[in-house]
């Protein structure tokens, strides 16, 4: 009898969440596209969520992904760790704007040494992924590493299997040091790798690395630090050996000159303790809006969250950018213009 | 009790003319549940059904060349003998996943049938009758565990085994033979061709086993007894008797275990090494597979050549699928035609 006296209450009560949500979805918003900022996005959009009652759905299809849909206009925003060049997305009607930032580490596992303790150059880490420097006691590594008992034993490299923006940070960089690099592999994310075992995702190769005794690889930093794994530092374009952490990434976001252009790929910059292999990911826009109200709304959720956002941000080790480049970022969301050409709103 | 019977009141003596009433009262009418339309709306519906299956087959074949289109124009049949799979000089071959995919199956194939064979054999004819249900639903619960959960345990545990204990004994022991060496060559991470068809083998012994239980436990007990009678060991009974009465059903089974096989991406994508080299024939060398090729590449891969050779895997898929199902039936009538012919 109590059962069938609360049961018109329950349904009264889904029904009434049920209009609500019906009246929250005018203000939701779509974006797709790379999966290395999508935990931070999924964060920013639940606190958002809270404060706002807007909703913000992401889905990370990765960053190939991501420029199909917004090409196509069934997203608000796309998002892909590579950003397109100024000609490219004039040709589109775009625009792009970093979010976060992040940097690639390479990672090893080899017995006795500790985080922080292998030096490498970025010629070195080109010739191992090469293939040619295969041994831990090349004297290449030797005369880098005197004081370390480096072992005798081949090393297992490892990379990722899947297409990823990480591997083209990483194939970036190598690519600006090591003209063989270049001209055997090049850079993408995908590429055709000439040694070494693929993982799948960031997890996959950590999970590599952590298991086989004398191997390398490359991972995000969030991984490094969730995961207590040994990174190597690695020797800058001015010389100096640097560990990766997040006050190295922003030295690598200020070398560059965002004022001109949001297409920069942080890696190899200049300044004293930038890390090399930095990277930034991006959000692409179209310039002429059919749907102004949701492009406010996209540009109102990024607005709150380069303001509110930093600490969940640092909290998942994510770089936030740094101010002088958020203002630059609000400067150019002038570009994007409702059917009237005025610019859209978002403050 | 329906009302016309409660209505009648049986009870008390019926008098002649209360029950000639209720006797006579006609049933109240129904829709008539055959008919000629009826009938015809029935066969319009199976046979739409039937053609629904075979257009999604014809469209889903006829979408896959659609994409594939740019990479078959611009590679042709070469592209089933090349080896470079190069996504930034877009240069695309597709032999180094066809070798993987049916040399994994292959092992798959290699280990799960004997295993099978055995499994289902001690289950109908040797086991102990208490032990025949915990045992069958045991080998019936390993088809139950995810795939992903195979390929996890492949490669944080089977793997480190497999190197530990076979590739370097084996690569010791074979150093320097010519062909065996190379055979085992590789680094020691127990990741490859060999990990990934064992692999896939304990993912499809389930499947082959239970089939093979099932058809051995539909041959007719007086065979077998005959067989028996007649002094036959049980080796004999099984080769000669068992095996000639179920062989069609034992050859869907292993189809059913080599279409699995075949098609298997998150577990054979953990433990593979994915890598788009074929510069040995090494069990222990990274390689790739088809469907862990397309898993791994399809989301970052950007419009044009890349996706197009994918789509282009995936239409080889396909075909290799559709040669080995005709290969099945081919070999079965084969062995229907000899049965007559037999003395």
């Amino acid at each position: 009898m109590r059962i069938t006296f609360k049961l018109p209450l329950v349904s009264l009560a889904v029904v009434s969440t049920l209009g609500f949500a019906g009246a929250a979805s005018a203000q939701e918003i779509t974006g797709a596209g790379a999966t290395f900022p999508a935990p931070i996005y999924a964060k920013w959009a639940a606190d958002y969520n809270k404060a706002t009652k807007v909703k913000v759905n992401y889905q990370s299809i990765g960053s190939g992904g991501g420029i199909k849909q917004i090409d196509s206009k069934t997203v608000d925003f796309g998002a892909s760790d590579m950003p397109q060049t100024d000609e490219v997305l004039k040709s589109k009607g775009q625009m792009q704007f970093p979010t976060v930032m992040g940097g690639v580490v390479p990672v090893i596992n080899v017995k006795g040494i500790e985080p922080g303790q292998l030096k490498l150059t970025g010629t070195l880490l080109a010739d191992i992924f090469l293939g040619k420097i295969s041994r831990w006691n090349d004297p290449a590594l030797k005369a880098l590493n005197p004081t370390l008992a480096l072992p005798d034993a081949a090393i297992a490299q490892v990379r990722r299997a899947d297409g990823s923006g990480t591997t083209f940070i990483f194939t970036n960089y190598l690519s600006k040091i090591s003209a063989e690099w270049k001209s055997k592999v090049g850079e993408g994310t995908a590429v055709n790798w000439p040694v070494g075992a693929g993982g799948k995702g960031n997890e996959g190769v950590a999970a590599f690395v952590g298991r086989l005794p004398n191997s390398m690889g490359y991972v995000e930093y969030s991984y490094v630090k969730q995961n207590k794994m040994t990174y190597a530092v690695m020797q800058n374009s001015a010389g100096n050996f640097i560990k990766p952490e997040d006050d190295s990434f922003k030295a690598a976001a200020a070398g560059a000159d965002w004022a001109k252009s949001f297409y920069q790929i942080l890696t190899n910059q200049p300044g004293k303790d930038a890390w090399p292999i930095s990277g930034a990911t991006f959000v692409l826009m179209h310039t002429k809006q059919d749907k102004p109200a949701n492009a406010t709304e996209v540009l109102k959720f990024f607005s709150w969250a380069y303001v509110n956002g930093d600490k969940t941000a640092a909290d998942l080790d994510y770089v936030p950018m740094p101010k002088p480049v958020i203002a630059a970022i609000e400067k150019a969301w002038g570009e994007i213009k409702d059917g009237s050409g005025k610019p859209v709103a978002f403050k | 009790m329906s009302s016309t019977l409660a209505s009648g009141d049986f009870s008390s003596k019926p008098s002649a003319t209360q029950s000639v009433r209720v006797m006579i009262q006609p049933p109240p009418k129904k829709m008539a549940r055959s008919g000629p339309m009826a009938d015809r709306i029935f066969g319009w519906m199976a046979k739409g059904a039937a053609f629904l299956t075979l257009g999604m087959l014809l469209a889903i074949l006829a979408s896959l060349t659609i994409s594939a289109w740019p990479a078959i124009e611009k590679y042709g049949l070469g592209f089933l003998t090349n080896t470079t799979w190069d996504p930034v000089k877009e240069e695309f071959g597709g032999l180094v996943m066809i070798y993987g995919t049916l040399a994994t199956s292959f092992i798959a194939l290699l280990i799960a049938v004997p295993v099978s064979f055995g499994i289902a054999l001690f289950l109908t004819e040797l086991s102990p009758a208490w032990l025949k249900r915990p045992l069958g639903t045991a080998i019936e619960l390993l088809a139950a565990v995810p795939s992903i959960v195979y390929g996890m345990w492949g490669l944080l545990v089977f793997g480190p085994v497999l190197a530990t204990y076979v590739q370097q004994p084996l690569q010791a022991a074979f150093a320097g033979v010519p062909y065996l060496g190379a055979f085992v060559s590789g680094p020691p991470v127990g990741i490859g061709i060999l990990s990934a068809g064992v692999i896939l083998a304990i993912m499809i012994i389930p499947f082959i086993a239970a089939v093979m239980r099932d058809v051995f436990e539909v041959t007719p007990a007086l065979l077998k007894e005959s067989a028996y009678g007649l002094g036959a060991t049980t080796w004999e009974v099984v080769t000669k008797v068992v095996l000639p009465y179920t062989k069609a059903g034992v050859i869907g089974g292993i189809m059913l275990g080599l279409g699995r096989a075949i098609g298997e991406t998150m577990a054979v994508t953990f433990v593979i090494g994915n890598f788009n080299q074929l510069d040995s024939l090494s069990l222990f060398q990274a390689a790739n597979s088809i469907t862990s090729a397309l898993a791994n590449e399809f989301a970052e891969a950007g419009e044009g050549l890349h996706q197009a050779s994918l789509m282009y895997l995936g239409l080889v898929l396909f075909f290799i699928t559709f040669v080995i199902l005709s290969l099945s039936k081919l070999l079965l009538s084969q062995l229907r035609k000899g049965e007559g012919t037999k003395t």
